[in-house]
């Protein structure tokens, strides 16, 4: 998977693996920039973007107006002209105002040019949860994006794959949208110096089990794992598959496990109507309809906006709590898993409000 | 008829306290949602939501605590809705960031910037073509003029003379970046006066001055059939987001507070009232608010959180 990784085991926590994947590129490519709202401010979008204007100068790292539909727009133009541009929205909410440019534009313009244009861009925005941000400040929206052919779309999950699957969406000659949730930005893990690149379109075995498959995106993935490891206490083996790329995604690996556990819970940074889980799923059945023991169950936010007050918003939101109890019931285990004294939300205490 | 400098200092004075009380408790960790204070920038609410009618209507964006209690002076359902309790404003399904009051006319809060402005562009068709003669007050920061559904929202307003004034309470900020930064021209006015609105302007902190400003362009526009634009500069005390000053960051001068402080908006209209009131009778006036503050947020943390089924509510009709 990795390049030229090191030897000695460093870490770094998933923002500072995005500020280094853009400044590896920024170093290696002098035509990437990154601009949009709070790029250089103090906060430099939750510690994603530090560095960068001190290294680069503000000619190539630009602070910009509210202008969400120019800025997608001028992407593509600059896309057009030379450059590799990173355009970046501090909620994937924002980004709507730029999707008629993502819409009818940079995700066809390849196309509608018979191929004599690309638009080798990156849109990066911070998705995810907590604290109140309410129905305005904690949509995902991948399968939306993933509905128009000719985006790509990444859900990095690992500050590794972060890192990698960054450095590769700006090398790619297509546009890639990046969705990075809001409570990864916190987490440490090893992150090898230097270039390297992670490929778009591959899911990682994230861990291997062999009695149930559990596909997550993004934050629940890291739930998956929790529930994977308290299963793993009562004998339940399970696998965890981080899809990592939400499209274009290359489901044989995904297939191949579906057939060796023969069940198979997709569990989605989203809503799941209409969403990304409704398309692995029917994938899923369709190629491993014969090996299946159960039907793909999927398991997402509550189909309602996303309500602000805490008790709403933990029924709202699943957890490795509703993963293990998927589980047990997947797999018809008589005795339920004891949870009692378990910290379900250990990583909201890092979201004290306001942001 | 009661007296417009008290009034307006009940506004101004209600604001400052609610807000400094939520500073008070937040750190407890029961309001969680995130708060964006207008401290400093009380004047423009007050002023403005004061000079309109019971029957005027109005949208704001996600800094809209001054809107909500001048427009309601109620402050049960909105500290309720801050603690997220089935007793407040949205049962706790909006927090901080999407006020609104049906029986107030105010039509909401949104905390994408800019999407408020075509909402009160609407309301104000809607008025005219069932003939209702109110207006419509649009709050908008100096961040919103940068959208481009700002230029629409005005120029429509404008071609179809619809009853809207556009408030734009202008911090100079947009989170932490100044209007020099964004803006190419140097005056928001100076893109105001390209549309046929009437626009008035006003640095003033003191609420009466803004009520006046108001009334008089009120009176104009109902002359002139066009839209109203009202720049009014002000000042935030505080971060963008959150309970605290944010002055260490180097990205605003603390003199610079110093300047607007002199002249902030509670103090101005104190000042008013003192030469037309006696002094027990203002602390008489504040600590019935006080009092009425203290009582609603002790009234909010006994109140019960919404039951699950309360999720499932309000989705479609
Ligand atoms: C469309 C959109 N872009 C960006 C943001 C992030 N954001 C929230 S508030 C804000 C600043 C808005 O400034 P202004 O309109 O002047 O209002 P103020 O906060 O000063 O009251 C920004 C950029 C947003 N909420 N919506
Ligand atoms: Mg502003």
């Amino acid at each position: 998977m990795s390049g030229s990784a090191t030897a000695v085991r460093r870490e770094l926590p998933y923002k500072s693996a995005i500020a280094e994947a853009l400044a590896i590129s920024m170093r290696r490519d002098p035509s990437v920039i990154v601009y949009g709202l709070d790029v250089p401010d103090h906060k430099r979008i939750f510690g994603s973007t530090t560095g960068l204007i001190e290294e680069f100068g503000p000619e190539r790292v630009f602070g910009t107006p509210l202008s969400e539909d120019a800025l997608t727009g001028i992407a593509l133009g600059a896309a057009l002209n030379g450059l590799r541009p990173v355009l970046v929205h501090i909620r994937v909410d924002f980004m709507l105002l730029g999707m008629n440019q993502i819409a009818n534009m940079i995700s066809t313009y390849r196309y509608i040019t018979g191929g004599n244009f690309s638009a080798p861009l990156v849109i990066r925005a911070v998705i995810g949860r907590g604290w109140g941000q309410a129905s305005q400040h904690s949509k995902s929206m991948q399968s939306i994006f993933a509905h128009f052919p000719g985006l790509k779309v990444i859900m990095p999950t690992t500050p590794h794959d972060m890192k990698g699957m960054l450095i590769s969406a700006i090398r790619d000659d297509d546009p890639v949208i990046c969705l990075e949730h809001r409570w990864l930005y916190e987490a440490v893990d090893e992150v090898p110096e230097g270039d390297y690149t992670v490929p778009i379109g591959e899911p990682s075995v994230i861990r291997p089990g062999k009695d149930l498959t559990i596909v997550a995106t993004s934050w629940m993935t890291v739930e998956a794992l929790m529930a994977a490891s308290i299963l793993k206490e009562t004998g339940v083996s399970v696998e965890v598959i981080d899809a990592r790329t939400i499209a274009p995604l290359n489901m044989e690996p995904i297939f191949e496990s579906a057939r060796r556990t023969r069940h198979v819970i997709v569990a989605d940074t989203d809503w799941v109507y209409c969403g990304f889980s409704a398309e692995l799923a029917a994938q899923i059945s369709q190629a491993c309809w014969g090996n299946l023991r159960k039907p793909v169950c999927r398991i997402g936010f509550e189909h309602v906006p996303c309500p602000t007050t805490r008790p709403l918003e933990n029924l709202y939101y699943p957890n490795a709590e509703t993963l293990v109890r998927t589980v047990e019931k997947q797999l018809g285990l008589s005795a339920a898993t004891n949870l009692s004294g378990r910290e379900f939300y250990s990583w909201s205490h890092r979201f004290k409000g306001p942001f | 008829m009661s007296d417009l400098t008290e009034e307006l200092y009940r506004r101004v004075y209600l604001i400052r306290k609610a807000e400094e009380a939520i500073i008070e408790r937040y750190t407890g960790d029961e309001m969680k949602t995130p708060v964006h204070l207008s401290i400093g920038q009380e004047a423009v609410s007050a002023g403005v939501c004061y000079a309109l009618t019971p029957e005027d209507q109005i949208v704001g964006s996600y800094r809209s605590h001054g809107i909500y209690l001048s427009r309601t002076l109620e402050t049960d359902r909105f500290f309720a809705e801050l603690y997220g309790r089935v007793t407040g404003i949205a049962k706790g399904k909006a927090g901080s960031m999407h006020l609104a009051s049906k029986e107030h006319g105010y039509l909401g809060s949104s905390a994408v910037v800019g999407t408020y402005i075509p909402v009160g562009v609407g309301a104000a068709l809607a008025n005219r073509i069932r003939g209702r003669a109110n207006w419509v007050a649009v709050f908008l920061g100096d961040g919103a003029i940068d959208e481009g559904v700002f230029y629409e929202s005005l120029n429509i307003a404008c071609l179809k003379r619809l009853k809207v004034i556009f408030v734009c309470e202008d911090n100079g900020l947009a989170i932490h970046s100044h209007a020099k930064d964004r803006h190419a021209y140097d005056a928001i006015t100076d893109i105001a006066r390209q549309y046929p609105c009437e626009v008035f302007s006003s640095e003033s902190t003191v609420a009466e001055e803004i009520h006046a400003l108001v009334s008089r362009a009120r009176a104009q526009a109902e002359e002139s059939h066009r839209p109203i634009f009202l720049h009014l500069k002000c000042y935030r005390y505080l971060e963008h987001v959150g309970i605290s000053p944010d002055f260490k960051f180097g990205y605003r001068s603390e003199s610079e507070f110093e300047r607007w402080k002199a002249v902030d908006p509670v103090l101005m209209q104190r000042k008013l009232l003192a030469c037309k009131k006696p002094e027990p009778e203002i602390a008489r006036l504040e600590r019935s608010i006080d009092a009425q503050i203290a009582k609603s947020i002790d009234l909010a943390e006994r109140s019960p959180f919404p039951t699950a089924e309360e999720i499932h509510r309000d989705v479609f009709a």
